[in-house]
């Protein structure tokens, strides 16, 4: 692949075909939610072609969620700008999930990384992440991965759509629970690997303490920067 | 005028509006990186955010959803120490959680 600087990273079919079939231990948990985002756009009124719509092109099953709840048949421009904040704020945690990978991806062309990026959704990035973790580099991964899973997300809500209710009661099965318990399966072994144990009780003590005090979805980001910041600083008095 | 369009596409008014900030974030991080020149102590801070979005995500979640969160959390952990399979360790999780839920806690 071509780039400006010195550095490349390779885009081969295999990785590829790696990242799809790493993307699919993803896809029970998309699956689950999509029933639920499906089975909520139909009580709230959309017809099934804006409910697959609003999945390829938003992408993100929380945000999705909570705008639905702000859903209305008696639009204004108001109306609108709400559901694009409440979108924006759920969906804060992607600024931080981007910047992750630059260390990765900046050697490939912006034209190819963007288009991609575009569609990114926690499953991939916690594909590509652990991907990266264990010692891979090449970009067909993250391409892989990320597509496969935008395509899943992108029909996962029509069976909840045309079935209802389709998951009676999510919390009795533990459905609720899908995105830290998939989390943590994820970051288990990259824990393991790369020893970032400060981060990870710094972050997660903040965020904590955070979720008590902030409405939504803020405690991500504001535990995931200070995680960070931990990392930056402790490693620099030691090294 | 304006209340017409509203009025037929409001709900796609909407989901373009969702669209583009959505998009505005994922891309937004990577993009304003590329302004910065890489910093050893940033580029630490970035090799440390994975690990930190994990934990700001897991933790509270687990937590707040009280003892089927912890347990259903050290369930997963165990089993992807021992077998690294992702599926199993979800199942194994999403079992002992919904099971505590069973006995009431």
């Amino acid at each position: 692949m071509k780039t400006g600087g010195a550095i490349t990273i390779p885009i081969t079919w295999a990785a590829t075909r790696q990242g799809v079939v790493a993307a699919l231990a993803y896809v029970p948990g998309y699956l689950v939610f999509g029933a639920a985002v499906g089975t909520l756009a139909a009580q709230k009124g959309l017809s099934l072609g804006e409910a697959v719509l609003m999945s390829m092109f938003v992408c993100a099953a929380a945000s999705q969620m909570v705008a639905l709840e702000l859903w209305t048949a008696d639009w204004t421009f108001a109306h609108i700008l709400a559901i694009a904040g409440v979108t924006a704020m759920v969906n804060a945690r992607f600024v931080l999930s981007g910047a992750s990978l630059r260390p990765w991806l900046s050697p490939v062309r912006a034209g190819f990384v963007y288009p991609v990026l575009g569609v990114l959704t926690d499953g991939a990035w916690a594909a590509s992440i652990r991907y990266h973790a264990d010692g891979g580099r090449d970009f067909g991964f993250f391409v892989g991965s990320t597509v496969a899973l935008w395509f899943t997300w992108s029909l996962a809500s029509v069976p909840g759509y045309l079935l209802g209710a389709l998951v009676h009661d999510p919390k009795a099965y533990a459905f609720d629970l899908i995105v830290p318990l998939m989390f943590t399966a994820t970051v288990t072994p990259i824990l393991a690997r790369t020893g970032k144990y400060l981060a990870f009780v710094v972050a997660g003590g903040v965020a904590f303490a955070a979720s008590l005090l902030l409405p939504g979805y803020w405690f991500i980001v504001i535990g995931a920067l200070a995680g960070a910041c931990s990392g930056a600083f402790s490693r620099g008095r030691a090294a | 005028m304006g209340r017409d369009l509203l009025q037929a596409d409001g709900a796609y008014l909407a989901i373009a509006a969702m669209m583009i900030v959505t998009i505005a974030t994922r891309v937004g991080g990577y993009w304003l990186l590329g302004r910065f020149p890489l910093t050893p102590m940033v580029r630490r801070g970035l090799e440390s955010l994975p690990a930190a979005i994990f934990a700001a995500s897991i933790v509270p979640l687990a937590l707040r959803a009280g003892p089927a969160g912890w347990v259903g959390v050290f369930c997963v952990a165990g089993v992807m120490l021992f077998s690294r399979h992702e599926i199993l360790a979800l199942a194994a999780g999403l079992v002992a959680a919904a099971a505590v839920r069973m006995l009431g806690f």
